[in-house]
C-alpha cells in the first residue's frame, strides 16, 4: 500500500475511534510536557547560573601573567626559565587578542595610593576599570553611575571604603557621590642621566646599559560618581583587592609605578615587560580552557577559576540527566497508553482486519497502518506536549518573577526551551510511539484472516 | 506428475486435507479433495453446515493454508506460496463475497470498492474511475456515497460483489451470498453472478446450502459432506 493511502486510512481509523485516540495522545502529551517541563527548568536553571557567572567576571577570564613570575595557586603553569621568557608587551596583548573565542584584553593596573578626603589621608589600592566592566554583576549594585568616558577624572568608591572615608559618625556613605578627592600616588618617571653609566653591571659581571626609572610623586584630583559593594571580578584578587576604581585608559596616562616595577629593574635587559598582567576576557565559560592552553603555548603564566565552573558544569548534566530520566518517566507510562490503545483496536477490528487481509492486503500493509497509527498519535501528542511544556514553564517563569518582585529581586528567566528540546521532545514523543506500536502491529499483521472474519 | 493447468482448468486440488486441533481432539474438516475447475465455469459447492465447503473456499482463497494435498490455481501451487504471495493471490487473482458482506461500516460504498485498489497500488484517479465502473455494473451509481449501514441487505452484496470484482479477479469465490438475503434478493444477486459469469468468462465457486437456486444458475454442483466431495453433478 501507498504511504499516502496508509496516511488516508490511519486518519481515518484514529477520527472513528476519536475519544480513545484523543485520551492516549492527551497521556503522551502529558508525558512530553513532563520531560519538556524538567530539561527546561534544568537547562534554564545551567543558564542563569552561567550567565551570572559569566557576568561576575570571575570565570569568563584569564589573568596572563609574564613567565617571570613564580607558579602560582590554582592553574597556574610552570614557569618558563627567565631566559625564554616572552614579554607581555602591547604586541604580546595583540596577539592574545588575535586569538579565537576571545572578547577583549586589557592590561591589569593596580596600584598603591594615599587618597585625602577632607584633609584626611587614606592608604589603599586603585584598580583600573575597562568599559566592559559597565555590564558586570557587581555594577549592577552600582550606587550612581559608571565613568563618563575612558580618560574621565573619576573614581568608583568600593562601599567599605566610602563608610571609612565619611568616618564612623560623618553622613550616608552615598553622600560622598559628586565630591571630590586627590589621589596621590607614584608615577614612573624618566631616569635621569649619569656620565659614570659604564659603571654598571649586571648581576653576572658584564656591563649592563642603563635601565629603570625615576618616582616622582603626583597628585590627581578625582570626582567620586559611584560606590559598588565589591571589586569587579576582584574574587580573582585575593588579598590584593582595590577600593578605588579609575577608567583604564586614565590609569594608563597616569603610569603608576606598580608592585613588580621594581622587579623589572633588576633585569640584565632593558625594557621588561610592559605589562604586570593582562586580563582576558573570555565569550564563554566552555572556551576559557583552551583559551588558556592558546596562552600558555605562547610561553606566559595563566590564572582562571576554570575548575569551579567545569564542576558546574558536571552537576548540571547530571541534574539534567536526573530531570530527563524524571520526565521520561511520564513519557514511559504514556508509551503502555498507547500499546493498551493499539491492542484494544486490534480486538475492536480483528473482523476489519481479516476483511482488508481478504481483499488482498498484506501483512505489511497491516502493520504499516498500525505504526502510522501509533506515530501519529505520537507526533500529535509530541507536539502539544511542548505546547503544554511551553506553558507550564511560561507559568512557572510568571510565578518566579512575581515571587522576586514581591522581594524587590530583579526578574530572572529560570525556564529555557532551546529549539534543540523541541524538535528532540518531538521525535522522542514519535520514537516512543513508533515503539509502542510494535508488539500491537506484529500482532496484528499475524491475525489469522479466517479466525478474524469469524470475529464477531 | 506434478500438476500443472494444462487443460483451461482453473482451479485442480488433489488430496487436499484441513485438519484443525481442538483440544485433544483433531477436527478433519477437508479430507482428501480431489477436484477440477474449468476456466469460466460456474461451480456451486453444496453441503450442510460443518461440512466443510467454507474451509474448501477459504482454501482455494488462500486464506488458510491445506495441512496435505495440493491446490494448483491458475498455474500456481499455493501450498508453495509465502504469506506475501498469498496476499497477492488474493489480491489480483480471486475475488471474494460473503454471507456477512462485510463491508466496512466506517466508509462509503465507493471507498469501500476502492480498498482493494489500495492494497493494490492503483492511482487515485484510476482508482476512482475503476470502482464507479464496477458500481455501474452492479447498478449502483446512485449510492457512492452511502454507508454500508444506510443500504439494503441486497445493495450491500452487490456493493460486495463490485468490491470483489474491482481488481478484475479470474476467480470470483462466494461463500453463502445470498444467506443474508429474502428469496428474491437472493436470486437477483446470483443473476447479476451469473450475468458476470457469462460476460466475462470469470470463473466461480460459490458454497451455499440453497440447492434451488444453486440449480438454476451454477453449471455444476459438487456435494461435500464431512470434508469429503460425495456428489459432482453437472448440467445436463
Amino acid at each position: 500500500m501507498k504511504a499516502q493511502d496508509l496516511l488516508e486510512l490511519a486518519a481515518r481509523n484514529l477520527r472513528e475511534a476519536l475519544f480513545r485516540s484523543a485520551l492516549t495522545t492527551l497521556g503522551i502529551s502529558v508525558g512530553v510536557a513532563s520531560l519538556v517541563a524538567m530539561l527546561s527548568l534544568g537547562i534554564g536553571l545551567q543558564r542563569l547560573a552561567s550567565r551570572r557567572l559569566a557576568r561576575s567576571g570571575l570565570f569568563d577570564t584569564v589573568v596572563v601573567y609574564p613567565s617571570r613570575m613564580g607558579p602560582r595557586p590554582f592553574r597556574s603553569a610552570p614557569a618558563t626559565p627567565p631566559a625564554a621568557a616572552p614579554m607581555l608587551d602591547e604586541e604580546a596583548r595583540k596577539t592574545i587578542a588575535r586569538l579565537p573565542n576571545v572578547l577583549e584584553v586589557y592590561p591589569e593596573i593596580r596600584f598603591a595610593t594615599e587618597l585625602r578626603y577632607n584633609d584626611h589621608a587614606h592608604y589603599t589600592t586603585v584598580a583600573s576599570l575597562p568599559p566592559s566592566a559597565r555590564d558586570s554583576e557587581a555594577i549592577e549594585s552600582l550606587q550612581g553611575r559608571f565613568f563618563s568616558g575612558p580618560q574621565a577624572t573619576e573614581a568608583i568608591l568600593q562601599a567599605e571604603f566610602a563608610r571609612e572615608l565619611t568616618g564612623p559618625a560623618g553622613s550616608p556613605a552615598s553622600g560622598l557621590i559628586g565630591q571630590e578627592v586627590v589621589l596621590q600616588y607614584a608615577e614612573q618617571g624618566a631616569l635621569a642621566e649619569k656620565a659614570d653609566s659604564s659603571q654598571r653591571v649586571s648581576p653576572a659581571g658584564e656591563a649592563a646599559s642603563p635601565w629603570g626609572f625615576s618616582v616622582v610623586r603626583q597628585e590627581k584630583k578625582l570626582r567620586i560618581v559611584g560606590i559598588v559593594e565589591s571589586e569587579p571580578g576582584g574574587a580573582l584578587r585575593g588579598p590584593g583587592r582595590a577600593r578605588v576604581f579609575i577608567p583604564l585608559e586614565l590609569a594608563q596616562s597616569l603610569r603608576p609605578v606598580q608592585s613588580l616595577n621594581m622587579l623589572d629593574t633588576l633585569r640584565t635587559s632593558p625594557g621588561g615587560s610592559a605589562y604586570q598582567a593582562l586580563v582576558v576576557r573570555v565569550a564563554s565559560l566552555a572556551q576559557v580552557s583552551s583559551t588558556e592552553d592558546a596562552i600558555k603555548r605562547r610561553g606566559f603564566n595563566t590564572f582562571s577559576l576554570l575548575d569551579a565552573t567545569q564542576n558546574l558544569r558536571r552537576f548540571f548534566a547530571v541534574l539534567d540527566l536526573f530531570l530527563g530520566m524524571f520526565g521520561s518517566l511520564a513519557l514511559a507510562v504514556a508509551s503502555l497508553g498507547i500499546i493498551n490503545t493499539l491492542v484494544m483496536a486490534i480486538l475492536e477490528r480483528r473482523r476489519e482486519i481479516g476483511i482488508m487481509k481478504a481483499l488482498g492486503a498484506s501483512d505489511a500493509d497491516i502493520k504499516g497502518l498500525f505504526f502510522v497509527e501509533a506515530a501519529a498519535m505520537g507526533l500529535v501528542g509530541g507536539l502539544a506536549g511542548v505546547g503544554l511544556g511551553w506553558g507550564i514553564g511560561r507559568v512557572i517563569n510568571f510565578g518566579t518573577n512575581f515571587y522576586l518582585r514581591r522581594q524587590e529581586l530583579p526578574p530572572e528567566t529560570i525556564w529555557w526551551v532551546p529549539w534543540w528540546l523541541v524538535i528532540g521532545a518531538i521525535a522522542f514523543a514519535v520514537l516512543v510511539s513508533f515503539f509502542s506500536g510494535l508488539y500491537p502491529a506484529a500482532r496484528a499483521a499475524k491475525l489469522d484472516p479466517v479466525r478474524a472474519l469469524r470475529y464477531e | 506428475m506434478p500438476l500443472t493447468q494444462s487443460d483451461g482448468l482453473a482451479i485442480r486440488t488433489e488430496g487436499v486435507c484441513r485438519y484443525y486441533s481442538m483440544g485433544p481432539a483433531t477436527i478433519h474438516a477437508v479430507q482428501g479433495v480431489n477436484l477440477e475447475v474449468r476456466a469460466g465455469e460456474f461451480l456451486a459447492l453444496l453441503g450442510s453446515s460443518g461440512s466443510g465447503k467454507s474451509t474448501l473456499l477459504n482454501l482455494l482463497a488462500g486464506l488458510d493454508r491445506p495441512t496435505g494435498g495440493t491446490i494448483i490455481v491458475h498455474d500456481r501451487d499455493l501450498s508453495r506460496l509465502d504469506r506475501s504471495e498469498l496476499a497477492q493471490h488474493r489480491r489480483h487473482t480471486v475475488g471474494m463475497v460473503f454471507q456477512a458482506f462485510n463491508l466496512l461500516p466506517n466508509m462509503t460504498l465507493e471507498e469501500n470498492v476502492e480498498l482493494p485498489l489500495r492494497f493494490a497500488e492503483v492511482e487515485r484517479a484510476r482508482r476512482r474511475s475503476k470502482a464507479r465502473e464496477v458500481l455501474r455494473r452492479v447498478g449502483l451509481t446512485d449510492r457512492l456515497r452511502h454507508r454500508p449501514g444506510e443500504l439494503s441487505g441486497g445493495e450491500q452484496q452487490r456493493g460486495a460483489l463490485a468490491r470483489a470484482l474491482v481488481n478484475g479477479p479470474r476467480i470470483l469465490l462466494a461463500d453463502e451470498p445470498t444467506g443474508n438475503l429474502d428469496s428474491q434478493t437472493g436470486e437477483e444477486i446470483l443473476r447479476l453472478m451469473a450475468e458476470i459469469n457469462r460476460s466475462s468468462a470469470m470463473t466461480v465457486v460459490m458454497v451455499t446450502h440453497e440447492r434451488v437456486l444453486a440449480e438454476r444458475f451454477a453449471h455444476r454442483l459438487v456435494t461435500i459432506s464431512d470434508g469429503k466431495l460425495v456428489q459432482d453433478e453437472k448440467e445436463q
